[in-house]
């Protein structure tokens, strides 16, 4: 197998192409440019096509149209480009069209700022458009799962008919680390919806995201929810170290990573500390807390949103405590420890921020 | 392999995270486990660069540095920014010819190399990041010298690869220097 290094951005542009994506439209915003470079580089030459927009409405709109057709199509941006996308996403989800949004968040709120951030998480789990939809959200902890992620993404899309989001941070997107290619040969689904053409020979294709009766309208809705409900059942993904540990951190992104190193420091120095994972935040992992340890820590860097699915998870059993960075400064190695080091003194302070 | 957190740090210009792309690619040949994480934040534009760099032999959890091994320091505000965060014991490499100090931690080594002069009587200035290269490949045993040319030549764009020799010549010159001196890494 082919290794390479590759930064963050990149593995996720290369490994759209090895899955297939041939349509490409976004709009460059750091920390998330090189995404739209790498493409800019190679779609034309496999075939596909790659669009700068003039904005990221217009990008994700293009998208909307190409996923109609059945091509693989994708977009990215970061935070505040990803504000601007949210109506065609509720769009996408309401015509039951698949495509991959790329999320590598920065801080907000507002333009916020070019610095990591994990502070999008509501708005990627909760439904940042209007109305009762879902996506599925990956959130990869290395480039050799930004790589990973984004194959998988593009079958998870096609499989439930759905927008599915790969959320990332500054960081991931950023930084660089070897990255096995799988030279993969993307799944082929039966895609009898798109608008490709009748041919004379069938009725229309229909993309439609009005329902004015509201039966029609129900029925969508209900449709939509029996396919979340599978999805809460069948797509739950994580990561768990030490599984039995009586204090277990929560973390996701490149969080996660800081807390594998503090929970193997821990380990050595007699505390017994493990991490949960989840792979991706919805559906959230909640099979993971059947087991109620002694104590939860959930590590973010946003004022606190995992947590709310977290205690949700929990439900009362334990307490669950936080740690959190803002404004697009980071959780190092010794914050975590520091704060297992309270929980586990029975001193936690009130406030972690 | 003695150092593996190292940070690489200076001017915007210096070629500083470069030295990090070919470093981490020459370990990766080596068989390394490698991560780089650039510089990315509004300090870029004051000027301002610097990379975590790290190689081991083990899968590696955190890409960030808190507390580097090696801190490779070729300006000022780097030097600055960077000292008090080195591990006791661990080690620093100056630019001497940019960085005029001598006072420094005394729980750490500290090597000073002329790396900008040396480039500009090399005939380059631009090679300062590679002679620093070559004085941390002595100093730390690896990455290997076949793995490195082949870093370089990889780093070098199609319309200057002719530069190959010379880079080449300049991690030699890095190389000669740190065994000169006999500095050498605990």
């Amino acid at each position: 197998m082919e290794k390479k290094l590759l930064r963050g951005n990149e593995a996720i542009a290369e490994a759209a192409i090895r899955a297939g994506c041939r349509f490409y439209a976004g709009y460059p915003i750091t920390p998330q440019t090189e995404l739209s470079e790498y493409l800019a580089r190679h779609m034309q030459k496999a075939g596909g096509v790659f669009i700068q927009a003039e904005s990221e409405i217009s990008a994700i709109n293009m998208v909307y149209g190409a996923a109609g057709t059945g091509v693989r199509a994708m977009t990215s941006s970061s935070s505040p480009g990803i504000s601007l996308k949210q109506e065609a996403i509720s769009y996408m989800a309401a015509s039951e069209l698949p495509a991959l949004i790329v999320n590598v968040m920065r801080v907000g709120p507002g333009l916020g700022g070019i610095l990591p951030s994990q502070s999008d998480y509501f708005q990627a789990t909760k439904g940042g458009g209007h109305g009762d939809y879902r996506m599925v959200v990956l959130t990869p902890d290395s480039v050799q799962e930004m790589f990973d992620f984004t194959i998988e993404a593009f079958d998870i899309a096609d499989k439930y008919r759905m927008p599915v989001m790969l959320l990332a941070d500054g960081i991931l997107g950023q930084m660089t680390e070897i990255v096995a290619l799988r030279d993969i040969k993307p799944n082929s689904f039966e895609k009898s919806w798109a608008t490709t053409g009748t041919g004379m020979k069938r009725r229309h294709n229909i993309i439609n995201s009005l329902y004015i009766q509201p039966e029609e309208s129900q029925e969508l809705n209900l449709r939509l929810q029996m396919r979340y409900n599978i999805i809460k059942e069948k797509e739950q993904r994580y990561e768990i170290i030490n599984p039995e540990a009586d204090i277990m951190l929560v973390a996701f992104g490149i969080v996660a990573r800081v807390a594998k190193q503090a929970v193997a420091e821990l380990s050595k120095e007699g505390v017994s500390a493990g991490l949960i994972r989840p792979k991706a935040v919805w559906p959230f992992p909640e099979t993971c807390f059947t087991r109620a340890a002694k104590a939860y820590i959930v590590a973010e860097l946003n004022a606190g949103q995992m947590i709310e699915d977290v205690r949700l998870a929990v439900n009362g059993r334990a307490p669950v405590h936080a740690i959190n960075r803002l404004g697009g400064n980071l959780l190092t190695v010794e914050d975590i420890k520091q704060r297992v080091i309270e929980i586990v003194g029975g001193v936690p302070s009130a406030c972690a921020i | 392999m003695p150092a593996n957190h190292i940070i690489i740090s200076g001017f915007g210009g210096q070629g500083i995270v470069a030295a990090g792309k070919t470093l981490i690619y020459a370990a990766m040949l080596d068989g390394m486990k490698v991560s780089l994480l650039p510089s990315y934040g509004p300090e870029m534009r004051g000027g301002f660069a610097n990379c975590h760099v790290i190689i081991s032999e083990e899968p590696i959890a955190s890409p960030i540095i808190s507390k580097p091994d090696l801190v490779i320091a070729m300006s000022l505000p780097a030097l600055e920014k960077f000292e008090h965060r080195i591990k006791s014991g661990g080690s620093l490499i100056i630019d001497s010819y940019l960085i005029k100090r001598s006072n420094f931690r005394d729980d750490i080594d500290v090597v000073m190399v002329p790396a900008t002069r040396m480039a500009i009587d090399a005939g380059n200035v631009k090679f300062a990041n590679v002679i620093m290269l070559g004085v941390m490949m002595e100093l730390l045993g690896c990455p290997g010298l076949k793995s490195m040319g082949k870093a370089i030549m990889n780093m070098l764009p199609d319309d200057k690869k002719l530069l190959y020799d010379k880079e080449m010549e300049a991690l030699r010159l890095g190389q000669e220097y740190a065994a000169a001196h006999q500095v050498c890494i605990k």
